[in-house]
């Protein structure tokens, strides 16, 4: 009888969206770089199709909108755990009415959708660490209190514990889950310090797998039927150091995307879907 | 389709309420229990929860009826032994009560409730109560019932104390069956919330496990609606819960427990305690007690956790609850954190929860409870059993499964059966129960004194084993602690020796009647037999010198007290506090050693407006008033002048005392209020210093000062309302306290006192030293390295001491007899003649020691004084130690310090890990200032003794007497 919490990594939805032509200009960025938005849209053609092809996952795929330039980092929007979906309330105001086409899938799914009312509270997706026994939120710029504690009060069989996000965008800019029990974490210092202050909240024990660039930490896990543990990670011409690492990881197949167009708008391998496992109640 | 199953199937409404044989107060249990249970819920989940005034009375009405039966009671007329009904709300909802007689501890009671339960491994429940404030208490195994429910009925309730973390471990099922009720307690009053998933997951089960198979002919559509499985029961939850339980067909109920429990422990409240309390910031948060430690939420949010290895010492100050936490990733020092409860016996109950849960999930046994005869203090500790204990224990469980009936407990429409029918059909024999129980039960309590414990994580048993591999095997469980077993705890209450007093020593005033004291005091703890007659005399002029002391030491008290506000108001510690152990009043000690007093403004005796009246609503007035009789009668006053004087000074006393206390209180909070404590803060300047004292030893706990000068340092929230542990400044200069903070430590044996409360056990600490040492060795890692790396629990890492510290304790340790460390004493007062350092002692003993655990750690570097120097050193044959050319693997090192004012006791304590063998090394530095007339050589024996005393399974292997005699009085640089 699977019981709850069984099945970490287990999905057979993906929601992603596509890219909008004002992505280029005018998506949020912590840097000034000039996205190729071609480039940008073939990489998340890849990204999809090795979700729906290598992996075997149904894609929902929402169409682009155009005044929503950041729209593609469908992460931010929801956050699904078991049969709930909570629909969060973006830190950046201009990305608040992603939530709408999110919501309509979400729904179409037959989730129990939970939105984030609250004109207070904050939270992004990309902040939010589920690792299969309890959830992380960083405290960031995009993500406060009080939209923590909305998720904590979605998703009650498990624990919420806040976690300051001192450098980058999100929590998950520098770490992730690479299967169960293990996090994937960045070697720089404040990624370290937001690990050390996870351990120390957890009642549970997670081993670590560290990577010299914090970006290649985001990675997407899934363990799929026939396939076992899945790691979708950064490609060698981005971070060939990280690369080497995941590869002395033995019982994972190994599936590089490359990320090379959408890093420069802060986007990760995580923030382009949002996945969901739909059978696995009733 | 099991036989158990389709009994309940069958049983369906009539049968739904199983009633003891006995079928006593089954008329009122009938209407009363459901209602009972849905009462108590909410009240449960806080401490905020106003008093119901609804049970209130109800619980009066039983408790009259059980009176009235207690005069029936023909069977003890002669005796006159009073029999009380103790009626006890079972886990399934049903009342049973048993006669217990009045005197009777929570022991006997509990046994008698799980005998009826048939329920043997039953360390994991215990017997709770309300209190006057309707809040939930443990009944207290080791103390008398009448000592606990000292007002109210004797109503109670069966519950689980300690949730086993892994119910599966549990041996018998009929305990699962127990751990199951409450939590679907828990569940359906909202203390244990789920997501809605989570119900209907655990709702199929309570059902399968209620009513087995799902059968639509006989069952209907609707027959879970009668089961109540979450707080808000809707048909939607219904149906999925029926859904699922059509799955389950042949499925056994305890199987369906096991899923049950299964399920439930992965939620992350599981067995979490909470009790509202407020951080530094007055921000509301919620500390919750479990198997791991304590955890701090705010709102939902878990905003920080603190596993029991994290912690070094838990206390309550009146409703402060405090936690010493080793130093961690972010901290160079021990932090203390604070947090305010709702009123002093919020803080107390919370204290005890930590304590208990501590020891039963961290600690292979129960600590013996502190032995301290200078102590005031809880001398409470958990005295049940631990949960290695007890899975060692039903491990020999050796009994056929026990029938028994699960009733159905949760109905919406509570129908009883007067059938009668016991609970338990297969009741195996009571005797036969007792004697397996009984046997392994007093091994136990032996074993609490004797055994010494390996050291186990009762989180992870792979860490379990991860430890035990790593650490040298510590040898086996035989090594007797220093606790005498022959030596009861109550013995001591009545020990002469407790009469002692623990003063405040004052650096300045005569040091010679306080050295003659002290003298005395060790000279009496050094004779052989601790027992000794002629009490009352002893006493008597014990407290005649305390009083005396006392009073000279108000006055330089109140300039120290005053010099410390102006030396800062940043600080937050409390200033001065003593304890002061009153034997005469043990009527009026209460059940954890606190002496309590009726608080005059609850008797309302007094007409209004003398209520009105602050110093008469104090707490403190009578505790107050008695002093200055006593004072003043042992000053050879008469009595009734006595009397009349004492009344108006203790008021007096008391009219300052709330400023004394706003003080305090104003000070912790010091980042905030400034502006409004400012005026108290000069108003009360000159005039608590008294207070304290008094308020100390009454309200709460004695502390030792050096600790209430730890105290505040506190949360802070920092960037997002994260909270951080801060740590003050305060930390810094508790090594180097200024001369003027007196100190009441006497001698090394008080070190003892200062952990865990005023502890002297020494079980704990040694427990708590031990996982220094056992916290598994792990070799230093590169982050480079392109491994999966066990993620090292905050726990153990924080165990290993920072590089710098470790190699500034190494370098002392090898200068054993320098005579830069000799001087480090501030605290040598100006006038002193002479510095004799009379014992430096060298202890080995592999892996296991008793250690005290300090307030202080200190090791600075101090000016060099001019001296002539003396040395003589005594060295065991074995001194494998010293001159040990491996030094081994530094595991930790710590250095306590603890000073009167001609005695400076330093102890370091070291353990390594040297080819596989942990060994543990504790010097202890005695430096005793002062006048010639101090006898040397009976100072060493008496400080060996007290070394030896302290640490019996410790050999002394090296004594170094050295002896100075300085040469200029003032002290100066070298």
């Amino acid at each position: 009888m699977a019981g709850l919490m069984a099945g970490f990594g287990q999905y057979t939805h993906a929601v992603v969206r596509g890219i909008p032509a004002s992505l280029a200009q005018e998506a949020l960025r912590s840097s000034q770089a000039e996205v190729d938005l071609d480039a940008a849209r073939r990489e998340h053609d890849a990204y999809a199709e090795v979700l729906r092809t290598r992996l075997g996952l149904e894609v929902v795929e929402l169409p682009a909108d155009e005044t929503l330039p950041d729209c593609v980092f469908v992460e931010d929007v929801a956050v699904v755990c078991g049969e709930t979906a909570l629909i969060t309330r973006p830190g950046a105001e201009s990305r608040r009415r992603e939530t709408e086409a999110m919501k309509e899938a979400l729904k179409d799914l037959n989730l129990n959708i939970v939105e984030m009312t609250d004109e207070n509270a904050t939270l992004d997706g990309g902040d939010v660490l589920f690792t299969g026994r309890e959830f992380f939120v960083g405290l960031s710029k995009r993500t406060n209190q009080r939209g923590a504690e909305i998720l904590a009060d979605a998703f009650k069989d498990y624990a919420v514990s806040t976690v300051p996000v001192f450098e980058g965008l999100h929590l998950k800019s520098f770490c992730s889950m690479g299967g169960p029990g293990l996090i994937i974490i960045g070697s720089s210092e404040p990624a370290q310090k937001a690990l050390k202050i996870m351990q120390q909240m957890s009642d549970h024990r997670y081993d670590k797998l560290t990577v010299p660039d914090d970006l290649a930490a985001n990675c997407v896990y899934m363990n799929l039927p026939n396939k076992g543990h899945v790691l979708v990670h950064c490609t060698v011409e981005e971070f060939p150091e990280s690369v080497k690492v995941f590869e002395k990881l033995k019982d994972h197949m190994l599936i590089p995307v490359s990320n090379l167009e959408k890093v420069k708008v802060d986007g990760a391998l995580t923030c382009c879907s949002v996945l969901i496992n739909k059978k696995a109640n009733m | 389709m099991t036989t158990e199953s389709g009994a309940d199937s069958e049983a369906k409404q009539p049968q739904e309420k199983k009633e003891t044989g006995k079928g006593k107060a089954k008329a009122a249990a009938e209407p009363t229990s459901p209602k009972n249970q849905q009462e108590q819920l909410p009240a449960a989940v806080g401490h905020s929860t106003p008093v119901r005034k609804e049970q209130q009375e109800e619980d009066q009405e039983s408790h009259r009826s059980s009176t009235s039966r207690l005069t029936k009671s023909p069977l003890r007329g002669v005796k006159k032994v009073k029999i009380m009904q103790c009626k006890v709300t079972l886990l399934d909802g049903s009342d049973f009560t048993v006669s217990v007689e009045k005197r009777a501890t929570g022991q006997v009671f509990f046994d008698k409730v799980s005998d009826h339960l048939n329920l043997l491994e039953k360390d994991y429940f215990g017997i709770t109560y309300r209190d006057v404030e309707n809040q939930k208490n443990w009944l207290d195994p080791t103390k008398e019932l009448k000592k606990q429910i000292r007002t109210g009925p004797w109503n109670f309730a069966f519950n689980v104390k300690f949730y086993p973390p892994d119910p599966s471990q549990l041996t018998e099922d009929i305990t699962r069956y127990y751990l199951c009720l409450q939590l679907r307690d828990d569940i359906v009053s909202g203390r244990l919330p789920c997501s809605f998933a989570t119900h209907t997951l655990l709702g199929s089960y309570t059902v399968q496990s209620e009513l087995g198979d799902y059968d639509p002919e006989e069952m209907g559509s609707d027959y879970v609606s009668e089961l109540r499985l979450a707080p808000n029961q809707t048909k939607e939850l219904e149906e999925k819960v029926m859904e699922l339980h059509k799955t389950y067909k042949g499925m056994t109920p305890a199987e369906a427990e096991m899923h049950f429990l299964e399920n439930a422990k992965k939620l992350s409240m599981y067995g979490v305690d909470l009790h509202h309390a407020k951080d530094s910031e007055s921000v509301e948060i919620m500390l919750g007690v479990c198997a791991s430690g304590l955890l701090i939420y705010r709102d939902r949010l878990r905003i920080n956790r603190f596993a029991w290895p994290k912690i070094l010492k838990i206390s309550y100050k009146r409703n402060n609850f405090y936690i010493k936490i080793r130093p961690g990733e972010f901290e160079q020092f021990e932090s203390t954190i604070g947090f305010k409860l709702p009123n002093h016996r919020a803080a107390k109950r919370l204290w005890k929860v930590c304590v208990e849960h501590h020891t039963f999930f961290r600690l292979v046994s129960p600590e013996a409870p502190p032995k301290k005869f200078l102590s005031l203090g809880s001398k409470f500790r958990y005295s049940g059993r631990t949960q290695a204990q007890t899975r060692r224990a039903s491990a020999q469980i050796a009994r056929p499964a026990p029938f028994f009936k699960r009733s159905s407990s949760k109905r919406y429409n509570m129908s009883l059966s007067l059938d009668g029918a016991p609970i338990m059909e297969n009741h195996e024999t009571p005797a036969k129960d007792g004697s397996i129980d009984g046997a392994a039960k007093v091994i136990a309590k032996e074993d609490i004194i004797t055994t010494v414990t390996t050291e186990r994580m009762a989180e992870e048993e792979k860490a379990e084993q991860e430890d035990v591999q790593k650490e040298t095997p510590e040898p086996a469980p035989s090594t007797p602690l220093r606790h005498d077993t022959k030596r009861s705890p109550r013995l001591y209450t009545h020990d002469p020796l407790r009469s002692e007093l623990s003063l405040p020593s004052s650096p300045i005033s005569s040091n010679k009647v306080r050295r003659r004291r002290r003298e005395s005091a060790r000279k009496r703890a050094s004779s052989v037999s601790p027992v000794k007659s002629g009490t009352g005399c002893r006493r008597r002029q014990a407290r005649a010198d305390h009083k005396a002391a006392l009073l000279k030491e108000q006055a330089l008290l109140l300039s120290a007290r005053r010099q410390r506000l102006e030396q800062g108001k940043r600080h937050g510690g409390t200033l001065f506090s003593f304890s002061l152990h009153l034997p005469d009043l043990s009527s009026i000690l209460d059940e954890d050693g606190y002496i309590t007093f009726p608080d005059l403004s609850e008797m309302r005796l007094l007409p209004e407006c003398a209520q009105n009246f602050l110093p008469i609503k104090s707490p403190s007035l009578i505790p107050c008033f008695l002093f200055i009789f006593f004072f003043l009668l042992s000053t050879s006053f008469s009595v009734p002048y006595a009397l009349t004087l004492s009344f108006p000074l203790a008021l007096c006393l008391c009219y300052l005392e709330p400023k004394a206390a706003s003080l305090t209180a104003s000070i912790a909070q010091s980042y905030h209020d400034h502006d409004s404590s400012e005026e108290e803060e000069t108003d009360s300047e000159h005039t608590d210093f008294a207070f304290d004292g008094e308020m100390t030893a009454t309200e709460s706990e004695a502390d030792d000062d050096s600790e209430m000068r730890t105290q505040y340092s506190f949360i802070r929230r920092v960037k997002g309302e994260n909270v951080f542990i801060r740590h003050s400044n305060l930390m810094l200069e508790d090594t180097e306290p200024p001369p003027e903070v007196v100190k009441h430590q006497t001698n090394v044996s008080e070190l003892k006192r200062s952990f865990l409360e005023t502890t002297s056990g020494g079980g704990m600490l040694g427990e708590w030293e031990k996982r220094l040492s056992s916290s598994p060795l792990r070799s230093p890692r590169g982050d480079e390295a392109p491994m999966i790396e066990p993620l090292e629990p905050q726990d153990t890492k924080d165990e290993q001491p920072a590089g710098d510290e470790t190699k500034e304790e190494v370098g002392l340790k090898g200068t054993v007899s320098t005579l830069g460390w000799v001087s480090s004493s501030q605290k040598v007062s100006a006038d002193q003649e002479e510095k004799a350092p009379v014992a430096t002692e060298t202890e080995t003993a592999p892996a296991k020691q008793m250690s005290p655990d300090g307030a202080e750690v200190a090791a600075k570097d101090m000016p060099v004084v001019h001296t002539e120097t003396k040395t003589i050193t005594y060295e065991a044959a074995e001194v494998d130690t010293n001159g040990d050319t491996d030094p081994g693997v530094l595991l930790s090192a710590q250095t306590i310090t603890s000073e009167t004012t001609s005695t400076t006791t330093t102890t370091h304590i070291t353990k390594t890990v040297k080819g596989g063998i942990s060994e543990t090394r504790i010097e202890k530095r005695i430096v005793i200032t002062g006048d010639t007339d101090i006898d040397h050589d009976e100072a060493l024996a008496q400080a060996i003794k007290e070394a030896k005393e302290q640490h019996p399974d410790m050999s002394v292997t090296k004594v170094v007497v050295h002896k100075e005699t300085e040469i200029t009085p003032e002290e100066g640089e070298d």
